[in-house]
């Protein structure tokens, strides 16, 4: 497993710290790194696998090609972000957003944004080397406040790459949004409900 | 002779010893209310309350209940809300969906969870002539370090405010 410094997480952290008693959702499935973190703080943590419930309902057949079927996309939202207004006070939703195409995409970073009270940030990661056919997968874990554990998932291919103009159309709805870029090829972007 | 390792597994079949156990054909549809730890290979569907003893909730257990325990091991599927005193330890391959409101929790790689999880924490007992409560200093979180470029960053960082 490797490690990165996370300048987004960090960001991401110093709301944590400075308000216990947050409700949270995590989106890179359970694992004990993250649960202690979040849940040492003083925090409520919402856990799922993203890639998992996409991979339940878009897996069989083509996946991008599924995305786009009415019936598919109204039962992966309703497994996947069913949550009442206003729920959550933080989303990690790491990269998972590089493998919606079209309106699936848009009707999930809607949702987020509902499921958000406003004043509450998002951090997601999106790749930046344009010109590669599959990504490398991970599932994220936060191992302290700058420090991700990144265990790897496969390769996928991404429905689309993004610029800072395409995140910035994709987040509009967002009061602001902050990007970090590394050295890695990873984009880190914390947007602000 | 070379120690055999405690491994998880082992440990669990070891601990089985005393407990009732509902078998893998056994199908329960109601509340159970047990006063011993209980393991269930079996399948059942309704409500669990044990609140001084450990459910197991065995490889080939399916349990579909809202469950009240001191502490609860995972190593099959359960769907509903899990309340421990204790812990809650969700093992490789166990499938979980429910919230969890517990002390403490334990969730090895490979496990699957769904849900909410409240840790609650247990109130250390005061004792006899101790200050009351409210005049007791009430832990600060750690204040936020000042950020610092990481050196996994390039030069800049950019934000859009609306």
């Amino acid at each position: 497993m490797e490690t990165r410094n996370s300048s987004g997480l960090d960001q991401f952290c110093s709301v944590l710290v400075e308000r216990p008693g947050l409700t949270l959702l995590d989106l890179a499935g359970a694992n004990q790194s993250t649960m202690g973190f979040l849940t040492n703080l003083g925090h409520r943590v919402y856990s799922d696998d993203f890639l998992l419930q996409m991979d339940r309902c878009f897996g069989d057949g083509d996946f991008y090609e599924n995305q786009a079927d009415p019936q598919k996309m109204a039962q992966f939202l309703d497994a996947a972000l069913d949550y009442p207004a206003q729920h959550f006070d933080g989303a990690l939703v790491w990269d998972t957003l590089e493998f919606l195409s079209g309106p699936l995409l848009e009707n999930v970073v809607g949702r987020l944004s509902n499921m958000l009270r406003p004043g509450s940030y998002m951090l997601a990661l999106f790749h930046a080397e344009e010109r590669a056919e599959t990504i490398p997968t991970y599932s994220y874990r936060i191992q302290d406040r700058k420090t991700i554990t990144l265990a790897p998932r496969g390769r996928r291919r991404p429905a689309q790459f993004f610029n800072n103009r395409s995140l910035e159309r994709l987040f509009s709805d967002f009061e602001s949004v902050k990007f970090f870029l590394t050295r890695d090829h990873l984009r880190e972007v914390i947007v602000r409900r | 002779m070379s120690s055999v390792p405690n491994r998880p597994t082992e440990s669990f079949e070891a601990t089985r010893t005393g407990n009732a156990v509902l078998g893998k054909s056994a199908v329960v549809k109601g509340q159970i209310l047990s006063r011993e730890d209980l393991t269930i290979d079996g399948e059942v569907e309704g409500t669990i309350e044990m609140q001084e003893h450990r459910l197991t909730v065995g490889l080939s257990g399916k349990v579909r209940a809202n469950v009240k325990a001191r502490e609860v091991i995972v190593l099959g599927t359960l769907h509903g809300n899990v309340e421990t005193g204790d812990r809650i330890d969700i093992r490789k391959e166990a499938k979980l969906v429910g919230d969890i409101r517990t002390a403490r929790i334990v969730i090895e790689d490979g496990a699957y969870f769904k849900g909410n999880v409240d840790i609650v924490r247990a109130e250390v007992p005061k004792p006899a002539g101790a200050p009351p409560a409210a005049s007791a200093p009430r832990p600060v979180p750690a204040p936020a370090s000042p950020a610092t470029s990481s050196p996994a960053m390039a030069a800049g960082a950019g934000e859009v405010k609306r």
